[in-house]
């Protein structure tokens, strides 16, 4: 099958592509040099902008919490449903919709990899069934190893290589592609009802600290050559004054990075920027962090962007649901995952006249605005927790127009108008900034050798939006670029015309991608670790696994690892 | 007229004009066209959703009527000369709905798992309500003038619940503010609900007084909450004993 999408002006950054008008051609699932001109189907793109598909770093959409959530919100349902049409499946859900509805929406807005970024070993075969659900998209899964009791003893032990083999082992027995962690050394605290305060508090019964963990991990996470960095999110999430918790963790691991290479990602950096001594005289610390993140190049990071409205928060970190929980009186769910992790639920509304929530929303796009670098920030909403990820549009329209950001500004609390930042930010995002940020960006970040870029060989994943970059002046017409960026015009996945005018014209299913290391030497599944599942876990070694066949689409990749 | 008869309805999963499933009249009146009458006749109870969103206006519905009559109505009239089914004037927000007859379960309470109740606006019932009457209410007022299921005002937040008949207990359960008024029969107050007095009588709404001597119950103290419950003292003599701790 044979595609060319004609006169688009092309933004691929990767590719150093800035608004050219060219074609580009497809053909079986790839992007190649040209395609024979008679056969081929045709797209005129003539006045719109091309991009390569949408690529989301960090969204939670499948998994067990993900799951959990939707029991306990029936009230997101009941507004938010899609009927059945032709070609697509019913569904429900407004911040955490059904997995067929999630893939569709993100189709829609152009979007064509997103990674699920939390997923602890034990559901690892839950996360699996439900991407095999989620359409559209090609994904993958971050297993959490932070408080994985197996590498908090390496850890301790200074084991490095033996705790790399042993991650070897899990990215395949779980189908993982990143090592996710969560409030190093808390999680495991949080099992005996503690939490740890800084990065060189101890973990209660393990002879190791947070700092060790994150040093340990990003160690091991080079011997193993992964390709995305050790994904983090920081310890004492959502507490006041916390930025100087995510700077130390910047800092951990600065001494680690060779060649410029980033070897941390600092998750929804939002949730770790605040300044402050508690809610009350909460103060933004985006510009310590962007100052930081300017001078320095071995870090990544996502913006964690909030929205207001009326969203679930879920994460693997329990003691801060917990908090939350206290903070807001709603109904909650709290779940220690063994020996593994822990997690939370909380549903949560963000007031535009809250200070606090007024603060957070300034946070995030000042992050994002500060920080020069596009490659080093990357949008997201932390779905759901931000936000639910359709309010993407919303955030383009105020990265790319500060007539956008002034008119939200005009509407929030008053207090923390006075106190944000961005009033002083004149910088707006251009097109190609924000390709990048949207999926060039990421794509790099992730290691994704075929996503996120138009050039030869790349997987044929496109996204053409209705904005003209001529005659439009962006920053003035945010609205028309938030309808825009809404409904695609056009999205391709893998070669093939999925969703046109923002309306899904096919069904197909995406691939899951995971890490299938070689190490010269494999992780020797001893005795006593086989005891060990029998002793701690619910399930057996021999169940534990996620075999091949539990994968719809299979996309290993193959990772030489250096132990 | 035209358009009327052509509105799309449900019926079941299929789409069917309305005037293919109802006779339409139009009747002209004296009436100025802000406030438009609808009235209906007949059997209405499997029919749900009348009033949805309603602003302006009155229905009139001669007959019985289904589930969520009214929901979110922001203004207007709703008098039903029958009974309601479930979920009558549920999340409203403005307006009266008069229910001659009897309300099913969930008068005034939003959909499961929403917090979001009752914000305003008027329910008054000549007969019974079911279980769950006006749960997290959070303005507004709700009379039944016959008797109430479990759990009348569960979570409320504020407002008012006035019960003229018997009540069948759990009343005010996790209530947090607000008043309830139980002018009959309670089978027991809750034991997180504390004693706080005996008041001659207790206002309901302008002009409207329910005479006591009424107990007066605070709580309910697993959420820290001050909700008040009134109780009638003559018709609810197994409460007695709580007068020991005044």
């Amino acid at each position: 099958m044979e595609l060319l999408i004609k006169n688009g002006f092309v933004y691929d950054p990767l590719n150093g592509v800035n608004g050219e008008k060219m074609d580009i051609a497809i053909r079986d699932g790839k992007i190649v040099e040209s395609v024979s001109g008679r056969r081929a189907r045709k797209i005129d793109a003539s006045g719109m902008t091309v991009m390569p598909g949408g690529v989301d770093i960090h969204t939670h959409i499948a998994g067990s919490e993900v799951n959990t959530g939707r029991l306990l919100r029936p009230e997101d349902h009941f507004r938010d449903f899609e009927s059945k049409t032709s070609v697509t499946r019913a569904g429900v859900g407004r911040s955490i919709p059904s997995t067929f509805t999630t893939g569709y929406r993100y189709a829609r807005m152009g979007y064509t990899t997103i990674m699920n970024p939390s997923m602890p070993p034990l559901e690892a075969k839950h996360t699996h069934e439900e991407l095999n659900d989620t359409p559209m998209l090609d994904k993958a899964s971050y297993p959490l190893l932070g408080d994985w009791w197996f590498v908090l003893e390496y850890l301790a032990q200074g084991k490095i290589e033996e705790c790399a083999r042993h991650i070897a082992w899990i990215m395949s027995s779980t189908k993982g592609y990143a090592i996710k962690i969560v409030n190093p050394g808390g999680l495991e605290a949080w099992g005996f009802g503690q939490n740890v305060k800084d990065l060189d508090d101890q973990v209660p019964h393990f002879c190791t600290t947070p700092r060790e963990i994150i040093r340990g991990l990003c160690k091991a996470n080079k011997l193993l050559n992964l390709p995305h960095t050790i994904h983090v999110h920081a310890n004492n999430l959502g507490k006041p004054g916390n930025y100087t918790t995510a700077l130390e963790t910047l800092k951990c691991v600065e001494d680690l990075a060779t060649e410029d290479k980033p070897v941390i990602h600092l998750t929804h950096c939002q949730f770790s920027a605040f300044k402050g001594d508690d809610w009350r005289t909460l103060e933004s610390g985006a510009e310590e962090i962007s100052n930081y993140m300017n001078g320095h190049s071995h870090a990544t990071m996502d913006m964690g962007q909030v929205i207001f409205t009326d969203t679930t928060t879920m994460t693997a970190d329990g003691p801060f649901q917990y908090a939350l929980y206290g903070l807001t009186g709603n109904k909650w769910v709290n779940h220690d995952v063994e020996t593994e992790t822990s997690g939370g639920i909380v549903p949560f509304r963000y007031h535009r006249k809250s200070y606090v929530h007024a603060i957070q929303w300034s946070i995030g796009l000042e992050l994002a605005l500060l920080i020069k670098d596009p490659w080093k920030i990357f949008m997201t909403t932390d779905h759901p927790n931000g936000g639910p990820f359709t309010a993407y549009p919303k955030i383009i329209a105020w990265l790319i127009s500060k007539k956008a950001r002034e008119a939200s500004l005009k509407r929030i609390n008053a207090r923390a108008r006075s106190r944000s930042l961005l009033p002083s930010i004149d910088r707006e995002l251009s097109l190609y900034e924000i390709a990048t940020v949207t999926r060039a960006g990421q794509a790099r970040a992730l290691g994704l050798k075929n996503k996120g870029h138009l050039g030869v060989g790349a997987d044929a994943d496109v996204a053409v939006y209705n904005v003209n970059p001529e005659t439009t002046d962006i920053s003035r017409k945010y609205r028309t670029i938030r309808r825009a960026f809404k409904r695609a015009a056009y999205t391709i996945k893998g070669g093939e015309l999925v969703v046109k005018d923002g309306a899904v014209l096919k069904h197909v299913d995406g691939r899951t991608m995971w890490l299938d290391v070689e190490v010269s030497e494999p992780a020797r599944i001893t005795n006593d670790m086989k005891r060990r599942f029998k002793d701690y876990w619910t399930v057996e070694y021999e169940n534990y696994p996620v075999s091949d066949e539990h994968l719809k689409g299979l996309n290993p990749i193959t990772v030489k690892a250096s132990v | 007229m035209s358009e009327i008869e052509a509105l799309q309805v449900w019926e079941g999963n299929k789409q069917k004009k309305l005037c293919e499933l109802f006779e339409i009249d139009e009747v002209k009146t004296e009436n100025q066209p802000d406030n438009p009458v609808i009235s209906i006749h007949g059997d209405f109870s499997e029919v749900r959703r009348i009033g949805l969103g309603m602003k302006i206006g009155e229905i009139t519905i001669n007959g019985d009527v289904g589930m969520h009559l009214g929901e979110e109505m922001k203004g207007g009239n709703i008098t039903v000369h029958g009974n309601a089914g479930a979920w009558a004037g549920s999340m409203m927000k403005g307006g009266t709905i008069e229910i001659q007859g009897s309300a099913g379960d969930y008068l005034g309470a939003p959909y499961r798992g929403s917090t979001e109740g009752m914000h305003g606006g008027r329910i008054i019932i000549h007969g019974n309500a079911g279980t769950e009457a006006g749960a997290n209410m959070k303005k507004g007022i709700i009379k039944v003038y016959g008797n109430a299921g479990q759990f009348a005002g569960f979570r409320m937040h504020d407002g008012t619940i006035y019960v003229q008949g018997d009540c069948e207990g759990r009343a005010g359960a996790c209530m947090v503010d607000g008043k309830i008024i139980v002018g009959g029969h309670l089978e027991s107050v809750l034991p997180s609900f504390t004693i706080d007095g005996i008041r001659p009588k207790v206002k309901i709404e302008e002009n409207e007084v329910a005479e006591g001597p009424l107990y007066v119950f605070l709580g309910d103290r697993v959420e820290n909450g001050n909700g008040k419950l009134y109780v009638f003292k003559q018709k609810n003599p197994h409460l007695t004993s709580y007068e020991k701790f005044l």
